[in-house]
């Protein structure tokens, strides 16, 4: 589900940067087009009410209260944003999300790119495209677990591995300094095929006269990369990173079949924040502000992204 | 459809109107929702029960069997779900009010529930079909009287700690049962315990612990087993260490608000319990995470481990390695002490059937039933009358469970300390109590940490 829609969404949106010839963007059409547009948008737009929109206003509500979603929520205006003001639980785990994000999208874009690179330049095969993206049909929890097991300090085979070549037992998930960086390189692992196949394919809409000129010209593979595919990528690079950004925020079943937020915070990402205050501790009001604080920071991260680098324009045209 | 007849702007405006009361509409009927649905006493129709416990299920299944034989109006529709699922799925059960009618309810979560109103209490049934409650496991009924006096619960099975040792290594360690059975400890040089931890630790050159030239950085099998920090009660880690030198956790026997970790007594245990890791006798905090540890058991790696009797059928079946029990040792004090905690089946307030609920969960807590449960050697049954059955089935599993029983007959169990504010209580513990576990701070953290605990309740 998750797949198609945002792969939609990537086509969707490339679209209208290539077909710029002849098409108005701020034509209405008839009102016959305008009742048919309708009528295909309306699933959409009922669920995106239902399931989003409506449950964000009331988020936004919940924020301003103190609610346990057994009792009337009661008024207590800006309370909870100043409680979170002094939450050092808040800070860390503000820090420890950045920390998470930083390691999981640089190694996961970086590879990613380079992946892609690899399969434009040297393969078409749909087998070696399928196998790249096998890591992320895998359920998050099944990863995590495999992940959990094979990377115990004591009986995992990881450490067996470590030990044969002379190396001390690393408590990957265990030490304070070694689970966020683990757990971040989990989710790269896993979603680093599916980052690669979209690169791969905004790198498929690069012509490939432009290649040929490069050739023609003396250009080196390692030039033309730089000058030729890093900027006629740009846009879809912009697009894919708000994706991960937004989706590396949001990190949380990872955390809660491994860690659990610990050792002592370690790993208490936002998303685990979050979930802990709301089901574990009833104190829905106050999660609503975390949760308001991060789409807040989500929304300007996306915002900024965009703006810097003019997604909504592409240099192939 | 009329909104396209009209001009543009127009039509926009009214389209926001619509879309406003809309939103204000389904605000208020969502305002109209919250509260605990008050259900009805029904006696008859269909009654849903969940437990967390997948071992138990074939047993309390076949409880369900007699029961519907007895009772041909009444269903009883059995679900399981694992303990981590199972209490966010009964909070969301509540929230969208589906909740079962009867389920298996635990000491450190029932408060809140009652807090909330969404168990009933069953006091008025207790007295109205004169139920016996001495005949249940000393101490066992009592855990089920919540912070507003009321009983909220009939206990169903009893667990109490005890020491898992690997006999294959205490043997080849030369240390005897009977030596296992009368460890002594206290929290300056450890006793008899330490020492024995200290012998069955084995590095990698094979030497032992309390041997010149140990490396204490690379143990091949530690003397004592973690799990973890033991946060907040050390149920099955350090508690039962702590309550032989006279501590208690707070003001009052449960739903205190007042609570003693600054006590010298507790920091000295927690102190000497941590140390066992400075002198390479029990893993590094960092090394639990990842397999269980009955897993490293199995595995060789820890040669004993304190664990609750619920872990006796899992441990009996392990294999390849030879396991013994034995109880835990005398402190300082004299005694030995082991907590005890009890699980028992409470009724959800929004049941349109509480009549058939409290019938089915009063049969949960019979002699009836709590037979068959002792007869499958899962739990120790609440009825005192079949403990002796339930000792012979889980002595089926290899172990001399009196390790158990024994204390219990011996009055040296103490409660399991059930507090409101649980959620609150762990996440603050185990913070600071990982920590200092971590060696990232000193036992005297776990002062202010008192203090913050206590400020949960002023």
């Amino acid at each position: 589900m998750a797949l198609t829609s945002r792969a939609a969404r990537t086509r969707s949106s490339i679209r209208p940067s290539l077909q710029v010839h002849g098409y108005r963007p701020d034509s209405n059409g008839t009102r016959r087009e305008r009742l048919t547009a309708l009528a295909f948008i309306l699933p959409a737009l009922l669920g995106f009410s239902v399931f989003y929109f409506w449950p964000t206003l009331r988020g936004f509500y919940y924020s301003f209260t103190d609610f346990d979603v057994f009792n009337r929520p009661t008024w207590v205006g800006l309370d909870n944003y100043a409680a979170l003001l002094d939450d050092p639980t808040f800070w860390n785990a503000m820090k420890v999300t950045v920390q998470y994000v930083v390691i999981n999208i640089g190694t996961q874009t970086v590879l990613a790119l380079l992946l892609a690179v690899l399969l434009h330049r040297l393969t078409r095969s749909v087998l070696v495209r399928s196998v790249i993206v096998l890591p992320y049909l895998i359920s998050n929890v099944v990863v995590a677990l495999v992940f959990y097991w094979m990377l115990d300090a004591q009986i995992g085979i990881t450490n067996q591995f470590l030990g044969w070549i002379g190396l001390d037992a690393i408590p990957f998930f265990g030490s304070q300094d070694w689970a966020i960086p683990t757990i971040a390189l989990v989710n790269t692992w896993r979603h680093l095929g599916y980052t690669a196949l979209l690169i791969f394919a905004g790198l498929l809409m690069i012509p490939d006269h432009v290649y040929e000129a490069g050739r023609v010209d003396g250009a080196s593979e390692w030039k033309m990369f730089w000058r030729i595919t890093l900027p006629l990528l740009r846009p879809i690079l912009a697009l894919v990173l708000v994706i991960t950004v937004v989706g590396s925020f949001q990190a949380f079943d990872t955390v809660a079949v491994t860690t659990a937020g610990g050792p002592a915070d370690a790993t208490k990402v936002i998303q685990y924040y979050i979930f802990d205050l709301a089901f574990q501790r009833y104190q829905f009001g106050y999660a609503s502000a975390v949760s308001v604080v991060l789409f807040l920071i989500l929304a300007s991260v996306a915002f900024v992204q965009l703006r810097l680098m003019r997604a909504n324009e592409s240099d192939v045209a | 459809m009329h909104l396209v007849t009209h001009s543009a702007p127009r039509r926009r405006s009214r389209a926001r109107r619509a879309v406003a009361a809309a939103g204000a509409a389904l605000l208020l009927t969502a305002c109209g929702s919250y509260g605990v649905d008050p259900g009805a006493d029904a006696d008859t129709g269909t009654v849903t029960y969940w437990l967390w416990e997948s071992a138990q299920l074939p047993a309390y299944q076949q409880c369900a069997d007699d029961f519907e034989a007895q009772h041909p109006d009444i269903d009883i529709q059995i679900e399981q779900f694992g303990w981590d699922d199972y209490w966010n799925k009964l909070f969301t059960g509540f929230v969208a009010n589906s909740a079962p009618d009867v389920f298996a309810n635990h000491t450190s979560r029932y408060g809140e529930f009652a807090e909330r109103g969404l168990i009933v209490p069953i006091d008025e049934y207790v007295d109205r079909d004169r139920i016996d409650l001495s005949k249940y496991v000393t101490g066992t009924t009592d855990l089920w009287v919540g912070p507003d006096g009321k009983r909220y619960g009939l206990p169903k099975d009893f667990d109490t700690i005890g020491i898992f040792y690997n006999e294959g290594m205490t043997e080849e360690a030369g240390v005897t049962r009977e030596q296992m059975e009368n460890l002594t400890w206290n929290p300056q040089d450890g006793g008899t315990y330490e020492d024995v931890i200290a012998h069955l630790t084995v590095d990698e050159n094979g030497v032992r612990g309390d041997e010149p030239g140990f490396d204490k950085d690379n143990v091949r099998t530690y003397g004592l087993g973690l799990g973890s920090a033991g946060a907040p009660f050390g149920q099955v880690e350090w508690s039962y260490l702590a309550m032989t030198t006279g501590w208690w956790y707070m003001d009052a026997e449960a739903w205190g608000t007042e609570f003693h970790y600054d006590d010298p007594r507790f920091q000295q245990t927690y102190a000497w319990w941590r140390g066992l890791i400075e002198k390479g006798y029990m893993p590094p905090l960092a090394f639990t995470e990842g397999g269980a540890p009955d897993q490293q058991v199995q595995a060789g790696r820890y040669a004993m481990v304190t664990e609750g009797s619920w872990q006796t059928a899992n441990f009996g079946a392990l294999e390849g390695v030879d396991l013994a029990l034995a109880p835990t040792p005398v402190g300082p004090e004299g005694h030995r002490a082991a907590m005890q905690n009890s699980l028992a089946d409470s009724i959800s307030t929004s049941s349109q059937v509480k009549g058939a609920a409290w019938e089915w969960a009063s049969y949960l807590g019979s002699v009836q039933c709590q037979s068959v449960v002792a007869e499958a050697g899962v739990v120790m049954p609440a009825i005192a009358s079949t403990v002796d059955t339930a000792k012979e089935a889980l002595g089926r599993t290899g172990f001399d469970i009196s390790a158990f029983t024994d204390q219990i007959d011996a009055g040296t169990t103490f409660p399991y300390p059930a507090v409101l504010k649980a959620a609150e209580v762990q996440s603050i513990t185990s913070s600071v109590m990982e920590n200092v576990m971590a060696f990232n701070a000193e036992p005297d953290a776990l002062t202010p940490m008192n203090e913050q605990l206590n400020a949960l309740f002023e």
